[in-house]
């Protein structure tokens, strides 16, 4: 396990970029801002017109660190406390969840949860205590990481 | 014009999820922990984000249609089902796991480490593997129906 400190400013700025944006692509184009489906639309386009948005959003995430690493002289932290083998079955794990899922912590914890979407609360809920459990089990019972 | 609109709206976010710190896996990982070394930023970053999200939709769904799309494409399922849930278990587990959500894994990309392209890369894989399963389950439902 890696200590992290609590950082409410840089949370509360870096919340209100990321709810602008979401509003942004509603607002620009009508649509929700959920990372699992502009990746599964990068990945397999349902027609032509539909795929070059995705990239050029896939783009900018992507550039992300760049823009911070150009502001603040540094690149953001990413630090991984856990083996290589809990990455890949986290990721493939993951994937398939959001897949059957429809969504992630952007789709249903933020545009969802903002619609008031009542598939997007239960998913959220569910996930959040999953995550949880999981976290808990690997730290304080098998104790991994 | 869209497209450098669109590039934009993904560089707010992957700047919003650098600045907030929620690139790094220690960190979102820690929120869970509330047991140990807990950090509350991640719900700091989920208030802000839906506070913001919130207001600002209520707002634009006012508006008749977007600015480049002649309509909105919002979700229109409604049925709380055990696979949105199941679905939703397992994506928790794999984020407890890996301490990576694909909305911070894909701005974590940009920062050139190898084990966000391995989780990156592990995540497409589980992507493509529960399409697969849909599909073949679809067929067998046609099928058996046929």
């Amino acid at each position: 396990m890696i200590e992290t400190t609590f950082t409410p400013v840089s949370a509360a700025i870096g919340g209100a970029m990321i709810g602008t944006a979401t509003v942004m692509l509603l607002a620009l184009r009508g649509n929700v801002f959920g990372a699992t489906g502009i990746l599964a639309g990068v990945l397999n386009p349902l027609s032509s017109g539909d795929w070059a948005w995705r990239v050029a959003i896939l783009a900018g995430l992507i550039t992300g660190p760049v823009a911070y690493l150009l502001v603040m002289g540094r690149m953001p932290a990413v630090e991984v406390p856990v083996p290589l083998w809990m990455v890949l079955a986290g990721g493939f794990l993951g994937g398939v969840g959001v897949t059957f899922g429809s969504g992630c912590t952007s789709g249903h914890g933020i545009c969802g949860l903002a619609r008031g979407a009542r598939r997007s609360i239960a998913a959220t809920a569910t996930f959040m205590i999953s995550t949880g459990i999981t976290v808990y089990v690997v730290r304080h019972i098998v104790g991994v990481a | 014009m869209q497209l450098v609109f669109m590039y934009l709206a993904g560089l707010l976010f992957g700047l919003g999820i650098s600045v907030s710190g929620m690139v790094n896996p220690a960190k979102t990982l820690n929120f869970f922990d509330v047991a140990g070394s807990w950090d509350a930023s991640l719900a700091i970053v989920m208030v802000t984000a839906l506070g913001v999200t919130a207001v600002g939709y209520r707002l634009v769904l006012r508006r008749r249609r977007p600015l480049f799309a002649p309509q909105f494409q919002l979700p229109t399922a409604r049925v709380i089902d055990a696979r949105l849930l199941g679905g939703a278990a397992l994506f928790g587990v794999g984020w407890g796991l890996s301490g990576f959500c694909p909305g911070a894994s894909l701005p974590a990309l940009g920062t050139g480490q190898p084990v966000v392209l391995a989780f990156t890369a592990a995540l497409i894989a589980g992507m493509m593997a529960a399409r697969w399963v849909s599909r073949l389950n679809l067929r067998k439902r046609a099928a058996e129906t046929a």
